[in-house]
């Protein structure tokens, strides 16, 4: 027979302690770890950010580059995440290609900054058809103490609010559209102006070189883990190991939901799931209450917000 | 950048360094919880996070050892870590890299110690910016005295280079792109033995002669260094002890 008496030895001891409201690294089911951001930890990236949850350490890298638009979307930016989960950072995790659970962890935090539309990918656009900024979210994940997503959501959505634009470089422009583009373009005779965005606004290229992301949302994620019939928010390893199941819920800041996902084969009552999303709500909030946020992108949110009630 | 002076006429590097100058360089131990040991160093621009586990069992079990630990080491850029964004897949440079870097510091260990095991040594370079494969080494030493493997010494690692015709120490990213030749050296400082010995560019014999004495003034630099953050790190952990 398998032994797995320490698992449920301790997943017993979480649920006793649990039965007081209480958990065994000292915190309450409701209390997140000591939470730390560090933005623009990466010079040498657009965007970055440094965050430890606990234990937990991630780092988000944020690059922009021009590349050439998918054939559907011929005048919108890229949005690719990326995660790689680097093995020192825990005794399972093993070099070589990525594994399952790190593909889902990039998928969470794309869906989360792709559904709450987060860059706005219409003003990314250099030449409809031809080259687009991408942006590229790297998330590496450097020691595993449990709730990986939640860190790399706020880590992701930290490097985007640091970053910066880079300046469009005449050889980018002329590569990727292999001199198709403008043929007898050369680079002293003023090529930027022939390069026009289709957006009728300029806020990202090309004029203002270093003009942050056009970004219109602030998706932030809260993970809970199901034990027995608690809900324990952030949940720490040792309380990953023998939850039941989990359940990610990732709200905007109007309080919309706009992503989820429920992970590992544990179940939950319709009843659950309703308590479960009240629960991250709240906190989901108090994250963002937290979230270190230029002032130029606060403004730049607002505004793009303003806009769209307009249009409604 | 291209068409810009290197080194001044009179001898200042464009980062404002000496010839012999070293950029700032900060080692840091013991920060990752899972791996058994770790460091940090902030070496100039460079980021490099270096964790160890082991010595743990061999996995397969086929390459163990009867009569030593085996060594391994995985050197790795994030894709974050250069200008142009690096593909995740691991490159040639890469796979090179992690075995030169084994094999500079495999003499410092005691490897017969340990056998029919692994020590796995994870060197992650976060922010690239010349010269990292030496501040790996000299970052992964630390690391290993951090996880408690006993070490005949330190590996110290600097690189020389040639820019403008005249050698410098401590090459940075421009200075190797632009440069005439890189060079970088490892040695256990106190056995004064060489681990690790890379060149490439060109040199002349006297030149070369010049280089290694340069590497090993460096390197005895960084050995300073890290005995400072160890020091500093067991002084740390000393005390906390005493507290609890």
């Amino acid at each position: 027979m398998k032994d797995n008496y320490v698992p449920s030895v301790k997943k017993r001891q979480i649920m006793e302690l649990a039965e007081s409201g209480k958990r065994i690294d000292g915190r309450s089911l409701m209390d997140y770890r000591p939470l730390d951001i560090k933005p623009g930890f990466i010079e040498k990236a657009e965007g970055s950010a440094a965050v430890h949850l606990g234990g937990t350490y991630v780092v988000a890298g944020v690059k922009i580059q021009p590349e050439k638009p998918f054939s559907d979307t011929p005048d919108k930016g890229v949005m690719t995440v990326n995660s790689e989960f680097v093995s020192m950072a825990s005794p399972e995790f093993e070099p070589g290609p990525p594994d399952i659970k790190s593909i889902e962890l990039a998928r969470v935090v794309d869906r989360g900054l792709r559904e709450s539309e987060t860059i706005d990918t219409k003003k990314m656009c250099i030449y409809k058809g031809k080259l687009v900024w991408t942006v590229f979210i790297d998330i590496f994940v450097l020691d595993h103490c449990g709730n990986l997503i939640d860190a790399a959501a706020l880590a992701a959505l930290t490097a985007l609010f640091n970053a910066r634009m880079p300046e469009l470089e005449f050889k980018d422009v002329k590569q990727d559209v292999t001199n198709t583009l403008i043929e007898d373009m050369t680079p002293q005779d003023g090529w930027k102006e022939k390069v026009h965005p289709v957006t009728e606004e300029r806020t990202v290229f090309p004029d203002r070189k270093k003009s942050p992301l056009p970004l219109r949302a602030i998706p932030v994620n809260v993970t809970l883990a199901k034990i027995g019939d608690k809900f324990f928010v952030d949940p720490s390893k040792d309380e990953e190991e023998v939850m039941d199941c989990r359940l990610s819920v990732t709200f905007t800041e109007d309080g919309n939901i706009c992503a989820m996902q429920k992970g590992e084969p544990g179940t939950l009552t319709p009843e659950e799931v309703l308590r479960a999303v009240d629960i991250a709500k709240i906190k989901s909030q108090e994250l963002r209450n937290r979230l270190p946020i230029p002032e130029d992108i606060l403004k730049s949110i607002e505004k793009a917000k303003a806009k769209k009630k307009e249009k409604d | 950048m291209k068409n810009e002076k290197l080194i001044s006429d009179d001898g200042i590097r464009f980062d404002g360094r000496k010839i012999e100058e070293l950029r700032p360089i900060k080692f840091s131990l013991g920060m990752l919880k899972n791996a058994d040991g770790s460091a940090f160093v902030e070496w100039g621009k460079n980021k490099i996070l270096v964790g160890v586990m082991g010595p743990r069992e061999a996995h397969p079990k086929h390459l163990a050892l009867a009569d030593r630990c085996r060594i391994e080491v995985l050197y790795r850029m994030a894709t974050f870590s250069v200008g142009e964004r690096k593909s995740p897949a691991p490159a040639r440079r890469e796979h090179e890299l992690s075995k030169v870097i084994k094999e500079a510091l495999e003499p410092a260990i005691f490897v017969e110690m340990y056998p029919r095991t692994t020590i796995d040594i994870y060197v992650e370079v976060l922010q690239a910016d010349g010269s990292t494969r030496c501040a790996g080494i000299s970052a992964a030493a630390l690391a290993l005295a951090d996880a408690g493997i006993p070490m005949r010494d330190l590996v110290s690692s600097i690189a020389i280079g040639k820019v403008e015709g005249q050698l410098v120490v401590d090459v940075k990213d421009e200075e190797d792109k632009q440069g005439d030749s890189d060079m970088p050296l490892a040695i256990m400082p106190s056995k004064n033995a060489v681990t690790l010995l890379q060149m490439d560019g060109l040199l002349t014999h006297e030149e070369f002669i010049r280089s290694l004495e340069m590497a090993k003034k460096g390197c005895m630099e960084v050995y300073q260094r890290q005995k400072e953050a160890l020091q500093e790190h067991f002084q740390k952990s000393a005390n906390n002890d005493e507290e609890t």
